[in-house]
Protein backbone atom coordinates (compact mmCIF):
# COMPACT_ATOMS: atom_id res chain seq x y z
CA UNK A 1 0.00 0.00 0.00
CA UNK A 2 1.16 3.16 -0.98
CA UNK A 3 0.99 6.07 1.67
CA UNK A 4 1.89 8.42 -1.29
CA UNK A 5 2.27 7.67 -4.67
CA UNK A 6 3.25 11.34 -5.16
CA UNK A 7 6.60 10.13 -3.03
CA UNK A 8 7.29 8.04 -4.80
CA UNK A 9 10.42 8.93 -6.41
CA UNK A 10 11.86 10.71 -2.85
CA UNK A 11 10.93 7.15 -1.39
CA UNK A 12 13.51 5.58 -3.45
CA UNK A 13 16.30 7.70 -2.54
CA UNK A 14 16.16 6.69 1.31
CA UNK A 15 12.76 5.74 1.55
CA UNK A 16 11.63 1.96 3.02
CA UNK A 17 9.62 -0.07 1.31
CA UNK A 18 8.19 -3.62 2.93
CA UNK A 19 6.68 -6.17 0.74
CA UNK A 20 4.65 -9.16 1.95
CA UNK A 21 5.95 -8.65 5.86
CA UNK A 22 4.91 -11.41 8.19
CA UNK A 23 6.28 -12.34 11.12
CA UNK A 24 5.41 -15.63 13.61
CA UNK A 25 6.42 -15.38 17.44
CA UNK A 26 5.02 -18.17 20.03
CA UNK A 27 2.98 -19.98 17.32
CA UNK A 28 0.93 -16.39 16.48
CA UNK A 29 1.12 -14.32 13.39
CA UNK A 30 2.00 -10.86 14.67
CA UNK A 31 2.69 -9.58 11.34
CA UNK A 32 0.27 -11.10 8.31
CA UNK A 33 1.44 -9.38 5.09
CA UNK A 34 1.81 -6.06 4.99
CA UNK A 35 2.76 -3.91 2.36
CA UNK A 36 4.17 -0.28 3.58
CA UNK A 37 5.99 2.20 1.94
CA UNK A 38 7.64 5.17 4.02
CA UNK A 39 8.21 7.87 2.20
CA UNK A 40 11.89 10.08 2.58
CA UNK A 41 12.05 13.09 4.48
CA UNK A 42 8.36 12.54 6.03
CA UNK A 43 6.96 11.95 9.23
CA UNK A 44 4.99 8.86 9.34
CA UNK A 45 3.09 7.79 12.66
CA UNK A 46 2.09 4.24 13.03
CA UNK A 47 -1.28 3.88 15.21
CA UNK A 48 -3.13 1.12 16.09
CA UNK A 49 -4.18 -0.76 19.34
CA UNK A 50 -1.54 -3.16 21.89
CA UNK A 51 -1.06 -6.15 19.60
CA UNK A 52 -1.71 -4.92 16.68
CA UNK A 53 2.00 -5.47 15.64
CA UNK A 54 3.25 -1.67 15.61
CA UNK A 55 6.26 -2.46 17.73
CA UNK A 56 7.09 -5.49 15.69
CA UNK A 57 6.78 -3.46 12.75
CA UNK A 58 9.37 -1.17 13.51
CA UNK A 59 11.82 -3.88 14.68
CA UNK A 60 11.58 -5.40 11.69
CA UNK A 61 11.56 -2.13 8.93
CA UNK A 62 14.77 -1.20 11.50
CA UNK A 63 16.24 -4.96 10.87
CA UNK A 64 16.60 -6.08 14.52
CA UNK A 65 13.88 -8.56 13.86
CA UNK A 66 13.76 -11.03 10.63
CA UNK A 67 10.58 -11.17 8.92
CA UNK A 68 9.51 -15.17 8.52
CA UNK A 69 8.37 -14.13 4.78
CA UNK A 70 8.53 -10.53 2.73
CA UNK A 71 11.00 -8.01 3.03
CA UNK A 72 12.20 -5.09 3.65
CA UNK A 73 14.11 -2.97 0.76
CA UNK A 74 15.48 0.37 0.94
CA UNK A 75 16.27 2.08 -2.19
CA UNK A 76 15.12 -0.66 -3.56
CA UNK A 77 17.11 -3.00 -2.01
CA UNK A 78 17.01 -5.45 0.45
CA UNK A 79 18.26 -4.18 4.37
CA UNK A 80 21.84 -5.14 4.65
CA UNK A 81 24.62 -3.46 7.77
CA UNK A 82 25.09 -0.73 5.78
CA UNK A 83 21.57 0.29 5.03
CA UNK A 84 20.61 -0.11 8.72
CA UNK A 85 23.71 1.84 9.88
CA UNK A 86 21.66 4.46 8.26
CA UNK A 87 18.54 4.07 10.95
CA UNK A 88 18.07 5.06 14.25
CA UNK A 89 15.62 3.31 17.00
CA UNK A 90 14.35 4.86 19.81
CA UNK A 91 12.74 2.43 22.03
CA UNK A 92 9.51 2.62 24.49
CA UNK A 93 11.70 2.11 27.51
CA UNK A 94 15.02 3.85 26.92
CA UNK A 95 18.11 1.28 27.41
CA UNK A 96 20.67 3.39 28.87
CA UNK A 97 24.33 1.91 29.14
CA UNK A 98 25.56 2.20 32.97
CA UNK A 99 27.91 5.26 32.13
CA UNK A 100 27.66 8.85 32.12
CA UNK A 101 25.05 10.80 30.01
CA UNK A 102 28.32 11.80 27.86
CA UNK A 103 29.37 8.43 27.62
CA UNK A 104 25.81 7.05 26.61
CA UNK A 105 26.29 10.05 23.65
CA UNK A 106 30.04 8.86 23.11
CA UNK A 107 29.11 5.24 22.90
CA UNK A 108 27.10 5.52 19.89
CA UNK A 109 29.36 7.17 18.03
CA UNK A 110 32.11 4.58 18.60
CA UNK A 111 29.98 2.16 17.52
CA UNK A 112 29.50 4.00 14.24
CA UNK A 113 33.47 4.14 14.45
CA UNK A 114 34.20 8.23 14.34
CA UNK A 115 37.44 8.61 15.86
CA UNK A 116 37.81 9.54 19.59
CA UNK A 117 39.04 12.67 18.48
CA UNK A 118 35.98 13.63 16.30
CA UNK A 119 33.51 12.85 19.46
CA UNK A 120 34.33 15.72 21.68
CA UNK A 121 32.12 18.17 19.38
CA UNK A 122 29.39 16.06 18.00
CA UNK A 123 28.82 15.11 21.63
CA UNK A 124 28.76 18.89 23.10
CA UNK A 125 26.32 19.54 20.08
CA UNK A 126 23.95 16.57 20.73
CA UNK A 127 23.86 17.67 24.44
CA UNK A 128 23.07 21.02 23.49
CA UNK A 129 20.09 20.36 21.23
CA UNK A 130 18.87 18.14 24.08
CA UNK A 131 19.01 20.88 26.74
CA UNK A 132 21.34 17.91 28.82
CA UNK A 133 24.36 20.02 28.49
CA UNK A 134 24.08 20.21 32.60
CA UNK A 135 23.76 16.55 33.32
CA UNK A 136 26.57 15.52 30.73
CA UNK A 137 28.49 13.90 33.79
CA UNK A 138 25.17 12.68 35.88
CA UNK A 139 25.37 8.86 35.54
CA UNK A 140 22.86 8.19 32.53
CA UNK A 141 20.61 5.82 34.93
CA UNK A 142 19.55 8.48 37.52
CA UNK A 143 18.48 10.71 35.30
CA UNK A 144 14.05 11.56 35.58
CA UNK A 145 12.30 9.55 32.89
CA UNK A 146 11.77 12.16 30.44
CA UNK A 147 15.34 13.31 30.97
CA UNK A 148 16.59 9.70 30.07
CA UNK A 149 14.09 9.52 27.02
CA UNK A 150 15.95 12.90 26.14
CA UNK A 151 18.93 11.16 25.57
CA UNK A 152 17.91 8.15 24.30
CA UNK A 153 16.52 10.38 21.13
CA UNK A 154 19.78 12.46 21.41
CA UNK A 155 22.33 8.85 21.55
CA UNK A 156 19.87 7.58 18.38
CA UNK A 157 20.08 11.35 16.32
CA UNK A 158 23.82 11.53 17.62
CA UNK A 159 25.34 9.42 14.32
CA UNK A 160 23.64 11.13 12.14
CA UNK A 161 20.68 8.86 10.89
CA UNK A 162 19.08 9.46 7.39
CA UNK A 163 16.03 7.55 9.13
CA UNK A 164 14.66 7.68 12.80
CA UNK A 165 12.46 4.95 14.34
CA UNK A 166 10.63 5.71 17.40
CA UNK A 167 8.31 3.28 19.43
CA UNK A 168 5.59 5.34 21.86
CA UNK A 169 8.74 7.61 22.83
CA UNK A 170 6.34 9.38 24.77
CA UNK A 171 4.00 6.97 26.32
CA UNK A 172 4.39 7.54 30.22
CA UNK A 173 6.03 10.76 29.70
CA UNK A 174 4.24 14.25 31.44
CA UNK A 175 3.13 16.87 28.77
CA UNK A 176 6.44 19.31 29.61
CA UNK A 177 8.94 16.54 28.59
CA UNK A 178 6.71 15.36 25.37
CA UNK A 179 6.86 18.53 24.01
CA UNK A 180 10.60 18.27 24.32
CA UNK A 181 10.62 14.76 22.96
CA UNK A 182 8.44 16.60 20.07
CA UNK A 183 11.00 19.59 19.45
CA UNK A 184 13.73 17.01 19.06
CA UNK A 185 11.67 15.05 16.55
CA UNK A 186 10.96 18.39 14.73
CA UNK A 187 14.24 19.23 14.81
CA UNK A 188 15.21 16.21 13.03
CA UNK A 189 12.61 16.47 10.37
CA UNK A 190 13.94 20.10 9.40
CA UNK A 191 17.21 18.62 9.07
CA UNK A 192 16.28 15.95 6.75
CA UNK A 193 15.25 12.89 8.84
CA UNK A 194 12.74 10.80 7.65
CA UNK A 195 10.63 10.03 10.97
CA UNK A 196 8.53 6.72 11.85
CA UNK A 197 6.86 7.05 14.94
CA UNK A 198 4.43 4.53 17.00
CA UNK A 199 2.23 6.49 18.84
CA UNK A 200 -1.29 5.78 20.87
CA UNK A 201 -1.62 9.39 20.99
CA UNK A 202 -3.87 10.78 18.42
CA UNK A 203 -3.08 14.65 19.59
CA UNK A 204 0.63 13.54 18.88
CA UNK A 205 -0.09 12.43 15.80
CA UNK A 206 -2.05 15.53 14.62
CA UNK A 207 0.90 17.11 15.87
CA UNK A 208 3.43 14.85 13.79
CA UNK A 209 2.45 12.96 10.91
CA UNK A 210 2.73 13.91 7.32
CA UNK A 211 1.52 10.35 7.09
CA UNK A 212 -0.49 7.70 9.04
CA UNK A 213 -0.56 4.16 9.35
CA UNK A 214 -3.39 2.22 11.08
CA UNK A 215 -2.63 -1.33 11.90
CA UNK A 216 -4.99 -4.35 13.24
CA UNK A 217 -4.14 -7.34 14.21
CA UNK A 218 -1.27 -7.45 11.94
CA UNK A 219 -2.36 -5.93 9.13
CA UNK A 220 -2.16 -2.35 7.51
CA UNK A 221 -6.30 -1.30 7.87
CA UNK A 222 -5.74 1.93 6.41
CA UNK A 223 -2.93 3.98 5.40
CA UNK A 224 -2.67 7.35 3.75
CA UNK A 225 -2.32 11.78 4.49
CA UNK A 226 -2.54 12.66 8.19
CA UNK A 227 -5.37 14.54 7.59
CA UNK A 228 -7.16 12.18 5.76
CA UNK A 229 -7.01 9.40 8.05
CA UNK A 230 -7.28 11.36 11.11
CA UNK A 231 -9.83 13.28 9.80
CA UNK A 232 -12.00 11.26 7.93
CA UNK A 233 -11.08 7.22 8.91
CA UNK A 234 -12.78 5.05 6.56
CA UNK A 235 -12.21 1.84 8.45
CA UNK A 236 -14.22 0.65 11.71
CA UNK A 237 -10.96 0.53 13.58
CA UNK A 238 -9.54 3.71 12.78
CA UNK A 239 -13.12 5.64 12.96
CA UNK A 240 -13.31 3.59 16.87
CA UNK A 241 -10.99 4.03 18.00
CA UNK A 242 -10.06 7.77 16.78
CA UNK A 243 -13.70 8.45 17.75
CA UNK A 244 -12.65 7.59 21.16
CA UNK A 245 -14.69 4.49 21.72
CA UNK A 246 -13.78 1.11 22.54
CA UNK A 247 -13.08 -1.55 19.64
CA UNK A 248 -12.81 -4.69 20.55
CA UNK A 249 -13.26 -6.27 16.93
CA UNK A 250 -10.48 -7.76 15.95
CA UNK A 251 -11.44 -7.82 12.11
CA UNK A 252 -10.90 -4.58 10.44
CA UNK B 1 39.09 -22.49 76.79
CA UNK B 2 42.03 -20.64 78.50
CA UNK B 3 44.27 -22.35 76.66
CA UNK B 4 42.33 -20.95 73.60
CA UNK B 5 42.90 -17.48 74.95
CA UNK B 6 46.33 -17.63 75.67
CA UNK B 7 47.52 -19.11 72.26
CA UNK B 8 45.17 -16.37 70.64
CA UNK B 9 46.95 -13.87 72.42
CA UNK B 10 50.56 -15.08 71.72
CA UNK B 11 49.28 -15.46 68.04
CA UNK B 12 47.70 -12.32 68.22
CA UNK B 13 51.07 -10.75 69.31
CA UNK B 14 53.13 -12.56 66.34
CA UNK B 15 51.09 -10.23 64.18
CA UNK B 16 51.57 -7.22 66.38
CA UNK B 17 55.24 -7.63 66.64
CA UNK B 18 55.25 -7.74 62.84
CA UNK B 19 56.94 -11.17 63.15
CA UNK B 20 59.28 -11.74 60.39
CA UNK B 21 58.47 -15.09 58.87
CA UNK B 22 54.91 -14.55 59.49
CA UNK B 23 55.51 -11.40 57.24
CA UNK B 24 57.31 -13.37 54.71
CA UNK B 25 54.42 -16.14 54.67
CA UNK B 26 51.70 -13.89 54.08
CA UNK B 27 53.56 -11.34 51.65
CA UNK B 28 53.98 -15.05 49.46
CA UNK B 29 50.27 -16.05 49.92
CA UNK B 30 49.12 -12.57 48.56
CA UNK B 31 51.61 -12.34 45.80
CA UNK B 32 50.86 -16.15 44.45
CA UNK B 33 47.32 -15.73 44.81
CA UNK B 34 46.86 -12.12 43.74
CA UNK B 35 48.99 -12.73 40.38
CA UNK B 36 46.69 -16.04 39.94
CA UNK B 37 43.31 -13.66 40.50
CA UNK B 38 45.05 -11.49 37.50
CA UNK B 39 45.52 -14.42 35.59
CA UNK B 40 42.42 -15.49 36.10
CA UNK B 41 40.45 -12.77 34.81
CA UNK B 42 42.66 -11.81 32.14
CA UNK B 43 41.07 -14.83 30.85
CA UNK B 44 37.66 -15.79 32.23
CA UNK B 45 36.62 -12.60 31.66
CA UNK B 46 36.87 -12.53 27.95
CA UNK B 47 36.03 -15.89 27.75
CA UNK B 48 32.90 -15.79 30.13
CA UNK B 49 32.02 -12.55 28.24
CA UNK B 50 31.95 -14.06 24.83
CA UNK B 51 29.94 -17.30 25.83
CA UNK B 52 27.84 -14.82 27.86
CA UNK B 53 27.50 -12.63 24.69
CA UNK B 54 26.57 -15.23 21.50
CA UNK B 55 24.85 -17.95 20.45
CA UNK B 56 26.81 -20.48 19.03
CA UNK B 57 26.96 -24.23 18.64
CA UNK B 58 28.14 -26.59 21.72
CA UNK B 59 27.27 -23.52 23.29
CA UNK B 60 25.16 -24.76 26.47
CA UNK B 61 28.11 -27.74 27.18
CA UNK B 62 30.63 -25.23 27.21
CA UNK B 63 28.39 -23.97 29.79
CA UNK B 64 27.86 -26.76 32.04
CA UNK B 65 31.79 -27.48 31.56
CA UNK B 66 32.63 -24.14 32.80
CA UNK B 67 29.69 -24.53 35.86
CA UNK B 68 31.16 -27.90 36.82
CA UNK B 69 34.77 -26.95 36.31
CA UNK B 70 33.37 -24.64 39.04
CA UNK B 71 34.11 -27.48 42.03
CA UNK B 72 37.34 -28.54 40.85
CA UNK B 73 38.27 -30.30 43.90
CA UNK B 74 42.22 -28.47 44.20
CA UNK B 75 43.53 -31.59 45.43
CA UNK B 76 43.22 -32.61 41.79
CA UNK B 77 44.22 -29.60 40.18
CA UNK B 78 46.96 -29.65 41.88
CA UNK B 79 47.91 -33.08 41.07
CA UNK B 80 47.01 -32.61 37.29
CA UNK B 81 49.26 -29.38 37.18
CA UNK B 82 51.94 -31.33 39.23
CA UNK B 83 52.02 -33.92 36.44
CA UNK B 84 52.43 -31.24 33.74
CA UNK B 85 55.44 -29.86 35.67
CA UNK B 86 57.47 -33.09 36.79
CA UNK B 87 60.51 -33.87 35.07
CA UNK B 88 59.00 -36.38 33.26
CA UNK B 89 55.27 -34.13 32.36
CA UNK B 90 55.40 -32.25 29.13
CA UNK B 91 56.61 -29.10 30.65
CA UNK B 92 58.85 -30.85 32.76
CA UNK B 93 61.92 -28.86 31.00
CA UNK B 94 60.54 -25.35 32.73
CA UNK B 95 61.08 -26.67 36.10
CA UNK B 96 58.91 -24.83 37.61
CA UNK B 97 57.43 -27.35 39.91
CA UNK B 98 58.21 -26.35 43.95
CA UNK B 99 58.19 -22.75 42.94
CA UNK B 100 55.87 -19.92 43.30
CA UNK B 101 55.17 -19.82 39.72
CA UNK B 102 53.88 -23.37 39.92
CA UNK B 103 51.28 -22.54 42.53
CA UNK B 104 50.38 -19.48 40.19
CA UNK B 105 49.44 -21.64 37.53
CA UNK B 106 47.65 -24.26 39.80
CA UNK B 107 45.64 -21.76 41.42
CA UNK B 108 45.16 -20.18 38.00
CA UNK B 109 43.72 -23.14 37.02
CA UNK B 110 41.78 -23.39 39.98
CA UNK B 111 39.93 -19.58 39.55
CA UNK B 112 39.63 -19.48 35.78
CA UNK B 113 36.21 -21.55 35.45
CA UNK B 114 35.08 -19.71 38.82
CA UNK B 115 35.58 -16.09 37.31
CA UNK B 116 34.65 -17.49 33.64
CA UNK B 117 31.16 -19.18 34.60
CA UNK B 118 29.79 -16.09 37.03
CA UNK B 119 31.17 -13.48 34.48
CA UNK B 120 28.84 -15.96 31.77
CA UNK B 121 26.14 -15.46 33.80
CA UNK B 122 26.24 -12.13 34.38
CA UNK B 123 26.99 -10.99 31.06
CA UNK B 124 24.66 -13.22 30.19
CA UNK B 125 22.09 -10.99 31.50
CA UNK B 126 22.80 -7.37 30.68
CA UNK B 127 23.45 -8.30 27.36
CA UNK B 128 19.69 -9.11 27.44
CA UNK B 129 18.69 -6.05 28.76
CA UNK B 130 21.18 -4.24 25.52
CA UNK B 131 20.78 -6.53 23.06
CA UNK B 132 17.69 -4.79 21.12
CA UNK B 133 20.03 -1.49 22.07
CA UNK B 134 22.97 -2.64 20.55
CA UNK B 135 21.31 -4.40 17.50
CA UNK B 136 20.11 -0.82 16.48
CA UNK B 137 23.41 0.72 17.42
CA UNK B 138 25.36 -2.17 15.33
CA UNK B 139 27.37 -2.87 18.83
CA UNK B 140 28.74 -6.64 17.54
CA UNK B 141 31.56 -8.72 18.05
CA UNK B 142 34.45 -7.92 20.34
CA UNK B 143 33.26 -4.04 20.54
CA UNK B 144 29.75 -5.57 22.53
CA UNK B 145 31.92 -8.03 24.13
CA UNK B 146 33.84 -4.97 25.53
CA UNK B 147 31.07 -2.90 26.53
CA UNK B 148 29.40 -5.29 28.01
CA UNK B 149 32.07 -6.09 30.16
CA UNK B 150 32.76 -2.55 31.05
CA UNK B 151 29.19 -1.83 32.27
CA UNK B 152 29.08 -4.77 34.03
CA UNK B 153 32.34 -3.97 35.72
CA UNK B 154 31.14 -3.82 39.70
CA UNK B 155 29.46 -6.97 39.33
CA UNK B 156 32.21 -8.25 37.73
CA UNK B 157 34.19 -7.21 40.63
CA UNK B 158 32.72 -9.52 42.85
CA UNK B 159 33.26 -12.54 40.41
CA UNK B 160 36.85 -11.74 40.87
CA UNK B 161 36.26 -11.46 44.68
CA UNK B 162 34.52 -14.70 44.58
CA UNK B 163 38.08 -15.98 42.54
CA UNK B 164 40.54 -14.09 45.14
CA UNK B 165 38.35 -16.18 48.10
CA UNK B 166 39.12 -19.41 46.39
CA UNK B 167 42.19 -19.28 45.83
CA UNK B 168 43.53 -17.63 49.25
CA UNK B 169 41.67 -20.40 51.11
CA UNK B 170 42.91 -23.45 49.18
CA UNK B 171 45.32 -25.05 50.42
CA UNK B 172 45.61 -28.52 48.38
CA UNK B 173 46.55 -27.60 45.11
CA UNK B 174 49.67 -25.16 46.34
CA UNK B 175 50.38 -27.64 48.79
CA UNK B 176 51.26 -30.41 45.72
CA UNK B 177 52.94 -28.66 43.25
CA UNK B 178 55.06 -26.14 45.75
CA UNK B 179 55.78 -28.31 48.40
CA UNK B 180 55.50 -26.17 51.40
CA UNK B 181 59.24 -25.39 51.30
CA UNK B 182 60.43 -23.04 54.33
CA UNK B 183 61.19 -19.56 52.53
CA UNK B 184 60.34 -20.76 49.09
CA UNK B 185 56.97 -21.92 48.68
CA UNK B 186 55.54 -21.40 52.31
CA UNK B 187 52.18 -19.92 51.93
CA UNK B 188 49.39 -19.48 55.03
CA UNK B 189 47.10 -22.20 54.67
CA UNK B 190 50.18 -24.70 53.85
CA UNK B 191 51.77 -23.35 56.73
CA UNK B 192 48.30 -23.55 59.15
CA UNK B 193 48.57 -26.92 57.81
CA UNK B 194 51.85 -28.08 59.04
CA UNK B 195 52.52 -25.67 62.10
CA UNK B 196 49.00 -27.49 63.44
CA UNK B 197 50.49 -30.81 62.98
CA UNK B 198 53.96 -29.82 64.48
CA UNK B 199 51.81 -28.68 67.65
CA UNK B 200 52.86 -24.90 67.13
CA UNK B 201 49.37 -24.10 67.32
CA UNK B 202 50.68 -19.90 67.91
CA UNK B 203 51.70 -19.34 64.84
CA UNK B 204 48.97 -21.38 63.00
CA UNK B 205 46.39 -19.53 64.74
CA UNK B 206 47.63 -16.53 63.43
CA UNK B 207 47.76 -16.90 60.16
CA UNK B 208 44.24 -17.97 60.46
CA UNK B 209 43.28 -14.16 62.05
CA UNK B 210 45.20 -12.86 59.27
CA UNK B 211 43.38 -14.86 56.51
CA UNK B 212 40.10 -13.81 58.11
CA UNK B 213 41.08 -10.57 58.28
CA UNK B 214 42.53 -10.56 55.15
CA UNK B 215 39.03 -11.90 53.73
CA UNK B 216 36.74 -9.45 55.51
CA UNK B 217 38.81 -5.95 54.50
CA UNK B 218 38.48 -7.14 50.57
CA UNK B 219 35.09 -8.12 51.17
CA UNK B 220 34.34 -4.85 52.38
CA UNK B 221 36.17 -2.81 50.17
CA UNK B 222 34.56 -4.38 47.43
CA UNK B 223 31.36 -3.98 49.29
CA UNK B 224 31.82 -0.51 49.47
CA UNK B 225 32.62 0.10 46.06
CA UNK B 226 29.62 -1.36 45.11
CA UNK B 227 27.55 0.28 47.05
CA UNK B 228 28.68 3.82 45.83
CA UNK B 229 28.18 2.36 42.36
CA UNK B 230 24.82 0.81 43.01
CA UNK B 231 24.04 5.04 43.92
CA UNK B 232 25.10 5.90 40.56
CA UNK B 233 22.80 3.39 39.16
CA UNK B 234 26.34 2.01 37.69
CA UNK B 235 25.76 -1.44 38.88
Amino acid sequence: MNIQSGAEAVARRTGLTARGLCYDAGGKRLIDGMDISIAAGRRTVVMGANGAGKSVLLRLLHGILSPASGEVLCEGRPLDCALRARQAMVFQRPVLLRRSVRGNLAFALAAKGVPRRDRGHAVADALEQARLTHLADRPARVLSGGEQQRLAVARALIGGPDLLLLDEPTASLDPGSTHAIEELIQNAYQRGVTIVMVTHDAGQARRIADDVVFLNSGRVVEAGPADQVLNAPQSNAARAWLGGRLYLDSTP
Amino acid sequence: MTGFGSILAQALGLIASGDAALMEIIGLSLRVTLSAVALSCLIGLPLGAAVGAFRFPGRTALCVVLNALMGLPPVVVGLLVYLMLSAAGPLGPLALLYTPSAMVIAQTVLVTPIVAALTRQVVEDLNQEYDEQFKSLGVTGAGRVSALLWDARFSLLTVALAGFGRAVAEVGAVIIVGGNINHVTRVMTTTIALETSKGNLELALALGVVLLGIAVTVNAAVMGLRASAVRSAYA
